[in-house]
């Protein structure tokens, strides 16, 4: 990864809708060059795919999200990657990561409400031979995501006109 | 003797006005166009300023955090008059390393409430009233004032967008008489973005050295150029002890609120400064100061992330002037862009309160910064790409407007 791929990859991050001739004239860097970067990154998979994130508290349609901690059995030869392949490809799985500490895998599962969340433990989570425990964390709030904070800010305070 | 003085008092005419009692110099200052203009902004809504001569980022959370910690500690009584010694220390350090001018920390820098209060002090403690106070311009909109409350002349020296508002040693040394006595420099410069660089200086101080002046270089940009770095004119050969060197906390750092600032110089002049210093201030907010030394020690990661998001803008607003035809040159330092905007056949201050009334857009007429600033507009970009896009398009379709007749 270059210089300039570095400095596009802030840009987009900070705002996925600026467009390579945007992003050209705030580096001072050659349009072209910017395009090319962007295809780059998204060749290599390095841009994965441009989101937007949603403060879901704010719509009616409420969804309930869930951290679960999973302890399981590593299988001889491949660790954990096949029993986290088996989790993170149900839909409602939202993201699972690989944790040190007390428990092995973090799984994110989302829901349409508590019930629906509690079903996927108990039968689909829970019954895989090599999952020991789960410990189902409901999230209540969210204040910041992404290094996105949610709630609304106070807006630009400054005088209009100053010195 | 005593009767005389007797007969004057009763015989004086009784002041009509409540400004009849004020001083003169007070009396004749003007009110500041910026401050006109302020008033016309605050009538409107919907409108995206880039008038604002300040940062648009938060001071970062751990120079914040540092004041907060301070206050913990119960540390809120006056410091020293010079400053807390911790943060003089800090500031001689931080000069050494950043701009090649060492300063001691013991009786050559003086803390002050902004840069605002080193400039008042730096001529209060030199001028003699008549003295002349040669002043580059555009500029900075206080030093002319602050010059005719101590009774001074101030001499405006005109700088030019074809130089890219760079001072010249021919125009410098036409205003001279016997009478000049200080320079004051602002490079890189509010409102025009203009910086000065070695080879620029070398001219400058040999006028100044010829003609016996005192420097009061104002170099509270410092931190603030694209491309080249900043050269002090303390850091000129010969310059030093001529020089007094000015700066502070608000640009570089975010944090305006704090009023925070410093001055360096001999210790002769920092000396007689301190003494006015005393006496009307005291010293700077304590709890300032605490942040003041966290920002110095360990927040320059967060300066230059600062100024790379500076930068950015800087491109996006030059381009944008430029696509809309209004010819804009590259400022090189601060954070302003000075677009002329000659070519409407409108004044400055006309454009500006049409882009108002009709674009939405608020930025300062180049009129109020003195002599050369007619015919351009100061537009800050110290506020989000988001906001500066949207500008640029209001002022585009302006432009576009006035063009069809
Ligand atoms: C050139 C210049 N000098 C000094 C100041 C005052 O700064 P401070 O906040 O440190 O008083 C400003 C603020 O706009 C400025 O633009």
């Amino acid at each position: 990864m270059n210089e300039l791929q570095l400095k596009v990859l802030e840009l987009l991050k900070e705002d996925a809708r600026r467009d390579a001739d945007l992003i050209a004239t705030l580096l001072g860097a050659p349009a072209e060059e910017v395009k090319q970067a962007i295809a780059e990154l998204e060749h290599n998979h390095i841009i994965v795919k441009y989101a937007t994130i949603v403060n879901w508290s704010k719509v009616d349609d409420e969804k309930v999200t869930a951290l679960i901690e999973v302890q399981i059995t590593p299988e001889r030869g491949r660790g954990f990657e096949g029993i986290a392949e088996r989790i993170y490809l149900y839909p409602e799985v939202k993201s699972v990561y690989l944790m040190s500490g007390a428990y092995d895998l973090l799984v994110e599962v989302e829901g349409k409400n508590l019930k629906e969340v509690a079903s996927f433990v108990s039968n689909k989570l829970s019954p895989i031979d090599a999952v020991l425990s789960t410990k189902t964390n409901f999230i209540l709030k969210k204040y910041k995501q992404d290094g996105i904070i949610f709630e609304e800010h106070e807006g630009d305070d400054r005088l209009m006109i100053s010195p | 003797m005593i009767k005389d003085e007797e007969e004057l008092v009763r015989t004086k005419v009784k002041r009509q006005a409540m400004a009849d009692y004020l001083t003169p110099s007070v009396q004749n200052i003007k009110p500041s166009g910026i401050r006109r203009f302020f008033d016309l902004v605050n009538t409107r809504k919907d409108v995206i300023t880039l008038g604002v001569g300040e940062p648009d980022f938060i001071t970062p959370w751990h120079v914040r955090e540092a004041a907060v910690y301070s206050l913990e500690r119960g540390k809120t009584q006056y410091t020293s008059n010079a400053g807390l010694p911790a943060l003089r220390e800090a500031i001689g350090q931080y000069l050494n390393d950043q701009f090649q001018t060492p300063y001691n920390p013991a009786n050559e820098i003086l803390v002050t409430v902004g840069g605002s209060e080193a400039i008042d002090l730096a001529l209060r403690a030199l001028i003699v009233p008549g003295d002349e106070i040669l002043i580059p311009e555009p500029c900075y909109i206080s030093y002319s004032p602050i010059t005719a409350l101590g009774g001074g002349v101030p001499v405006g020296i005109e700088t030019f967008a074809k130089d890219k508002f760079k001072l010249t040693a021919e125009s410098l040394q036409a205003v001279i008489t016997p009478r000049s006595k200080v320079l004051i420099l602002c490079y890189p410069s509010n409102p025009t973005g203009g910086i000065m660089t070695y080879e620029d200086w070398l001219p400058i101080a040999k006028v100044v050295e010829d003609n016996d002046l005192i420097v009061i270089s104002d170099e509270i940009y410092a931190e603030l150029t694209y491309g080249t770095k900043h050269c002090s004119f303390s850091a000129m050969p010969g310059m030093r002890d001529r020089t007094i060197l000015v700066s502070g906390f608000s640009k570089a750092f975010a944090m305006t609120g704090w009023r925070l600032g410093y001055a360096c110089g001999h210790p002769d002049l920092i000396a007689a400064m301190l003494k006015i210093h005393q006496y009307t201030v005291m010293c700077a907010p304590a709890m300032a100061q605490y942040a003041g030394v966290e920002a110095l020690t360990r927040g320059l990661e967060e300066k230059d992330r600062m100024v790379d998001a500076y930068n950015q803008r800087r491109r996006l607003v030059v381009k944008g002037f430029r696509d809309i035809g209004l010819e804009c040159h590259e400022p090189e330092g601060a954070f302003y862009a000075f677009p002329s905007v000659k070519a409407t056949g409108l004044t400055s201050e006309r454009f500006a309160e049409r882009l108002l009334e009709e674009g939405g857009v608020a930025a300062v007429p180049g009129d109020v910064f003195g002599l050369g600033g007619e015919g351009h507009l100061r537009c800050s970009y110290a506020t989000s790409v988001s906001n500066l896009a949207e500008a640029l398009d209001r002022i585009g379709g302006f432009v576009h407007k006035l063009k069809q007749g």
